[in-house]
């Protein structure tokens, strides 16, 4: 590799920016392109569920950088137009327009897509969340609607609940878990959330299973579920989670399962880079391969992978961080929250609702859970650094 | 370099106290992020780079020449 590689980045989200920027900031002086599918300027997706679903914010407020950082950064931008297929030998990328861009090293940042139900296209009302498109479409429905139902219970299906209950809208939580991001709460912080839900008066259908949409005359009329039970809803947002976007790599000869498989240096070929949603690495502490669909990882893969691209050989091995906001709550969780957990508060008060907990296994500490003490729950963070291989990680996450 | 902070935008992660504690802090409350010096001195000036790009909430902005 020359000193000064040229790299192609495929995908203009938070990863692929976040490698772009980090490349810069690490004196890289070659020809970076960012190719993006979407022909929207990089954008946040965290606010998408929350301050622009609520109407706080324009959509344009979650771009990430405005026109003069993008600009100074020196980059080229080739966006709407998706990457169609990878050849990993010259390391080349086909787009759909039918240009054929090729580069010293290749990183793979195309994210993820959401999963849906078999029977959702073909009826209006019926929504996912993933791009800024969808939360303006959503939040048009909504305004004009009563009741929605929620189907899914993670994170965004648990979000989206809390923004449209903010807008007056009868709403219905419905998923498999017994609370509301179970999996990757544990039972202490997902019966407060369960709590906290129904205390703002979101109707909880959990341990459900939904079986199906229910429509009339093309327009969704409700959710149905395995009990035989109709919930019946104007809109429904279908929140089961993301799918890693590799369905354009499938005949690229890469390894892909769940994800792009990559070593412990985020590399996926030589040349060949993943980061971001898209990325299934081996995660040197854990032990195994770990995605992780969080905000903070998209950025700090990124930095990562930029070392690595500039000669370094830097293994990746992060602790995993995500938050959400929901009512009147804000959470934070490093590492994880297994279900078997030994949970001690270290500061405030569970009653109050304002409270770090440090999760351990075998003694040792494997998460910590902020809930309304962000910056007491990031100091309660370094606990985690240079443990034992922590838990597997919960399926889906922010 | 001048620093501005968007305490709207702030989600509370602390990932600038991380990469550059000296310019950056948390509110006790709420977490929401306290600029400590908006206009640092030179040899800070790399860690606040990297606090702007990873900030999960783009809630940093750079000026003069940053």
């Amino acid at each position: 590799m020359t000193a000064a590689p040229d790299v192609l980045v495929v995908g203009a989200s938070a990863a692929g920016l976040a490698t772009a920027e980090a490349l810069r900031r690490k004196g890289h002086t070659g020809a970076i392109t960012l190719l993006g599918d979407e022909a929207h300027p990089p954008y946040d997706r965290p606010p998408l569920s929350k301050q622009v679903l609520a109407g706080t914010w324009e959509p344009e407020r979650a771009h990430l950088r405005n026109q003069d950082v993008l600009d100074a950064l020196g980059v080229t931008f080739a966006l709407g137009d998706p990457a169609v297929s990878l050849d990993p030998a010259t390391r080349g990328v086909r787009t759909a327009s039918g240009t054929v861009l090729r580069a010293d090293a290749v990183v793979l940042a195309t994210g993820a897509r959401p999963r849906t139900l078999p029977d959702q296209t073909g009826l209006s009302g019926v929504h996912v969340l993933r791009t800024v498109a969808d939360a303006v479409a959503l939040r048009a429905d909504l305004l004009t609607a009563t009741r929605l139902v929620v189907v899914g219970d993670g994170v965004l299906g648990a979000e989206v609940a809390a923004t449209a209950r903010g807008l007056g809208l009868d709403v219905t939580l419905a998923g498999p878990q017994p609370a509301p991001q179970a999996a990757q709460l544990g039972p202490l912080a997902s019966g407060l959330l369960a709590e906290l839900h129904a205390g703002h008066g979101v109707r909880l259908r959990l341990n459900a299973a939904v079986h199906g949409l229910v429509g009339q005359d093309g327009r969704v009329t409700g959710v149905r579920l395995d009990t035989g039970d109709v919930l019946p809803a104007d809109v429904v947002v279908v929140a089961l989670g993301a799918v890693p976007n590799t369905d354009w790599l499938l005949g690229s000869g890469l390894a892909i399962d769940d994800g792009v498989v990559c070593d412990t240096r985020c590399r996926a070929a030589d040349g060949i880079y993943a980061v971001g949603d898209v990325a299934r690495w081996h995660h040197e502490r854990l032990g195994s391969l770990l995605r992780l669909e969080n905000r903070t990882n998209a950025t700090e893969q990124a930095a990562a992978v930029a070392d690595n691209i500039l000669g370094a050989d830097r293994p990746y091995a992060p602790v995993p961080y995500f938050w959400t906001d929901q009512f009147d709550a804000k959470l934070q969780v490093f590492g994880f929250l297994p279900p078997d957990a030994e949970v001690s508060v270290e500061d405030g008060d569970v009653t109050a609702r304002r409270f770090v907990a440090l999760y351990r296994r075998a003694g040792e500490p494997v998460g910590v859970l902020g809930w309304n003490m962000p910056k007491q729950a990031r100091q309660l963070r370094q606990r985690l650094l240079g443990q034992a291989p922590a838990p597997a990680p919960a399926p889906e996450g922010r | 370099m001048k620093v501005s902070v968007d305490e709207d935008k702030c989600c509370g992660a602390g990932s600038c106290v991380l990469a550059a504690p000296d310019v950056f802090d948390q509110r006790d409350e709420d977490g929401v992020v306290v600029l400590l010096d908006p206009e640092p001195a030179e040899h800070l000036h790399a860690a606040v780079r990297e606090a702007a790009d990873v900030c999960p909430a783009a809630a940093i902005t750079l000026g003069n020449g940053a």
